[in-house]
């Protein structure tokens, strides 16, 4: 019988880069700048990392297809590195594979690191690609925030919620995350907003505003996780334990079947089920002292809410207008400013997530540090509301 | 046997640009086009071709047609966008037609489809089958000519044969002479025409009446009999003048369709006949002409099948499904005489793969998906696993034709960042009455109507052009409020 991941491996140390639009820099710049910081707070020797993982989701921008640019940039020596690609948890993934391959006992010391290098383009938004040979041929241009956009549509085909009352509170996700991550000296955009200013924003995909998007930057973040043996030896006093990781893998029921409303993320809610059961969880607004969210809009974090049982399904409305995600809130989302103000880089974002919920657990948070942190979620969703995947990762002390 | 047009059916881009915006931007150059600013001519939209639209005037007509009985699909141009790939076959299966049906492109003249009208009447003659004939035309004008302003794209199409016939063919006669109004070379974008007045005096009324009177004779017909004379011509006052010389009342002359359409060459002769026939009473004779190297001289007369009230009035339908537009750059744009720079993300490789293309052209060009024999679920794409939950059959599904499916808005957006020719991009997932769902591209959308629940119509598009290789790549979009016609 299976007996899932809970308290299976720990955190080592972890390291995460400057968010932003880094002109000056490779991947390899920014994947060394992760490391570099990881290293020094696992408190080991690169040699004694014995596996890898490289989570990088649009390699024919920059990083590259295969483990060896990981493998290249940090000069590991011949150990094995895997490049994974998941969409958007992508960086999740890469933290899975190093997680199993201790759990596994295949090892007992791993690295996974997240990279993505967008700012090669030319253009704003995220990098144009192909969906390929065949898809191409039927599908629309469809981009990201356009996609998203689907969400608020069906939202309010669903609940019978107000075109005005939404848009607004979908701006209130915005203004809080930019509040946190004004605080935050890794984040790329990092000065607060009014509420006037985003609901004034030239429209992107209606009803998505420019500041209902996140922003697009270049980044890494690294993590090397270990058995609490390992940990132990190293004289780690109640370090960060993994207590479940959990992914869901859309089907194509939502694309092709009516029996999916359009409203929520089939995925995330089975994800976060899992996950919730696997880390031992009844009672998640009670339990999960903080989220970091896959905000890639607000309008995705609005509902996300509502797919991890943190809001009554239908009134996430209410819930975020009356500020329950805000930084004081009854569960505080993004309090590092989330995707909305450090940018997604895509294979780095959900190792970024779980950095600052590590930061928030050992209390090293500095100006963002919450009063209260036991038990910190972090979510993905890559892909389309109609079509995608999603991961939900918890980690806690104790 | 009687032998004679059994169906109707026309298409007109919803776009119907001013014509008094190509007078305001033209005049400074051309102080002669003020007298053409009435009225408007249609327009394609950015992804409208000659093809599309015949595909649409294909099915307005098989709306009424047993398609089972159609034998053949004829199409006729002069601007069908592919020179060397039949696109007769593109539109038969397009039309979902089945495969084992004759094929074929006219083109060459502006009066093609009249002549593959004669030349389909005497095929179909000869047997119980019928063949469905569409003429399309979307022809590309120097910017500030009078052609810019009295032409029109549109297309019209006829299904004929000898059962339920609406018009029977009384005669046909055809002449050929080189006469040289205008022409346009292979490797031409634009047609050269020469002098007005000489084409007139020298071309239409004195190829044209004789030609008339050879055809009324053969049959032994009067010309005061006719009650519908049909002379397409761009020229004013042309039909008038050759119907006087040929002894056919003025009254026959009918509406040319010039205040909401234009001129749109090779269909213009079947489009203003099905406007006849759609609106004829019995025994009315129609005289129709084709003009181009000669002409071709086709009557018809109406039967008693034509007072059935129920039959849809195709041409009046499409010319009342308009859309005004006010903005002359963008069909300059649209017919790609103006250069627009839409940025990065338009320059993404557009290749196709065509042998992808080809395994999946029923998907594609048909809008076939799927329906599962075990529960029923209707499905887009067909795949191997049934897309039911509850079901998870495994190759349990029969093809499905959906183009004809009305559905609903399910989602929608109006995408600003993504790269279309109209920004901004509309899409969304479209729900079938009877099951089946998919995120498509909207299409000639009004953006004051369109919200979730908004009943649709899929109609044949171009999804991409990929100018580098001359390639073009259609598939099926919705139009958003077009759900109940």
């Amino acid at each position: 019988m299976a007996t899932g991941i809970r308290d299976k491996v720990v955190i080592l140390g972890m390291g995460c880069s400057r968010f932003g639009e880094r002109w000056d820099m490779e991947p390899a710049d920014l994947m060394v700048e992760a490391f570099t910081e990881c290293l020094a707070d696992a408190g080991i020797e690169k040699k004694q990392v014995q596996a890898a993982w490289l989570a990088t989701a649009i390699d024919s921008v920059n990083v590259g297809p295969s483990g060896v640019p990981l493998s290249v940039s940090l000069r590991l020596p011949f150990i094995p590195v895997t490049r994974v690609e998941n969409y958007c948890a992508s960086g999740t993934e890469a933290f899975r594979g190093a997680v199993y391959a201790v759990a596994s006992g295949a090892c007992d010391i791993a690295l996974a690191v997240g990279c993505e290098k967008l700012k090669d383009t030319g253009y704003g938004g995220l990098p144009q690609r192909g969906r390929g040979v065949t898809n191409s041929m039927y599908w629309p241009n469809l981009s990201a925030p356009g996609a998203f956009a689907q969400l608020a549509a069906g939202y309010r085909g669903r609940h019978g919620v107000d075109k005005q009352d939404l848009k607004r509170a979908m701006a209130h996700v915005s203004v809080k995350s930019h509040r946190n991550g004004a605080k935050n000296p890794k984040a790329h955009l990092r000065s607060e907003v009014s509420m006037e200013k985003v609901l004034a924003a030239p429209m992107i995909a209606e009803p998505i505003g420019l500041f209902d998007c996140c922003g697009v930057s270049d980044g890494a973040a690294a993590a090397i996780v270990a058995t609490p043996d390992v940990a132990a030896g190293l004289g780690k006093i109640d370090p960060v334990k993994v207590k479940a990781l959990q992914l869901a893998v859309s089907n194509g029921s939502e694309a092709a079947h009516n029996s999916w409303d359009g409203a929520h993320l089939k995925t995330t809610r089975i994800a976060a089920g899992r996950a919730y059961e696997e880390a031992g969880i009844k009672d998640p607004r009670h339990d999960v002292s903080l989220t970091e969210v896959h905000d890639c809009f607000s309008i995705t974090e609005l509902i996300t809410m509502e797919d991890l049982g943190l809001a009554t399904e239908g009134r996430a409305v209410t819930d975020v207008l009356d500020g329950a995600f805000d930084a004081t809130g009854r569960v505080p989302c993004q309090i590092d400013g989330g995707l909305k103000c450090f940018g997604h880089p895509i294979g780095a974002s959900g190792l970024r997530m779980i950095y600052e919920v590590y930061l928030q657990l050992l209390g090293r948070a500095a100006e963002r540090q919450l009063p209260k942190a036991h038990i910190g979620l972090t979510h993905n969703l890559g892909g389309f509301p109609h079509q995608n995947v999603s991961s939900v990762a918890i980690l806690g002390r104790a | 046997m009687e032998v004679g047009i059994t169906g109707c059916g026309a298409h007109i881009p919803r776009l119907r640009l001013e014509r008094r915006r190509i007078v305001e931007a033209n005049a400074w150059m051309s102080s002669g086009l003020k007298g053409y600013a009435q009225g408007a001519r249609s327009m394609c939209n950015w992804d409208e071709d000659a093809l599309t639209m015949a595909v649409e005037a294909g099915r307005r007509c098989l709306d009424a047609t047993d398609r089972h009985a159609i034998r053949a699909v004829h199409v006729a141009s002069t601007t069908l966008p592919f020179s060397d790939r039949q696109n007769a076959t593109v539109i038969a299966e397009a039309l979902n037609l089945p495969g084992s049906i004759a094929t074929l492109d006219f083109g060459g003249s502006q009066r093609a489809a009249t002549s593959a009208l004669a030349n389909a009447l005497s095929v179909a003659a000869g047997g119980d089958s019928a063949i469905l004939l569409i003429a399309t035309e979307q022809r590309r004008t120097r910017t500030g000519t009078p052609e810019e302003l009295l032409y029109g794209d549109g297309a019209a199409a006829l299904t004929l044969g000898t059962k339920k016939v609406l018009a029977r063919m009384l005669t046909a006669h055809s002449v050929s002479v080189d006469f040289v109004d205008h022409y346009r070379g292979q490797r031409d974008e634009f047609e050269y025409g020469w002098e007005e007045r000489w084409v007139r005096d020298e071309g239409y009324l004195k190829i044209a009446p004789p030609a008339i009177r050879q055809a009324l004779d053969k049959a032994g017909l009067e010309a005061d009999g006719i009650r519908r004379f049909i002379f397409p011509s761009a020229a004013r006052g042309v039909a008038e003048a050759v119907a006087r010389k040929a002894g056919i009342v003025a009254e026959a002359v009918g509406d040319p369709l010039q205040a909401d359409c234009g001129m749109t060459g090779v269909a213009h002769p079947l489009l203003l006949l099905a406007h006849a026939i759609e609106t004829a009473a019995p025994g009315d004779r129609i005289l129709v002409v084709g003009f181009g190297q000669g002409c071709d001289v086709l009557v018809f007369e109406a039967t008693e099948a034509v007072r059935d009230t129920l039959r849809a009035t195709t041409v009046n339908e499409t010319l009342a499904r308009r859309r005004a537009e006010t903005n002359y750059d963008k069909f300059l744009t649209f017919k790609g005489l103006v250069e627009k720079d839409f940025g990065k993300r338009a320059e993404g490789d557009k290749q196709t793969a065509l042998s992808a293309f080809y395994r999946n052209r029923n998907m594609l060009t048909g809008f076939v998906g799927g329906k599962c024999r075990s529960c029923g679920t209707v499905q887009f794409p067909r795949a191997h696993y049934c897309v039911n939950p509850e079901c998870d059959a495994l190759d349990s599904q029969d093809p499905q034709p959906m183009a004809d499916t009305p559905g609903r808005v399910k989602t929608w957006t109006a995408d600003s960042l993504t790269f279309t020719p109209d920004p901004p991009a509309y899409y969304g997932m479209i729900e079938f009455e009877g099951g089946g769902r998919l995120m498509l591209d909207f299409t000639d959308v009004e953006a004051e109507s369109l919200d979730i629940g908004v009943p649709v119509r899929m109609q044949f598009r171009l999804r991409e052009v990929d100018r580098e290789r001359g390639f073009r790549k259609y598939f099926w979009k919705a139009v958003p409020g077009d759900g109940g016609v």
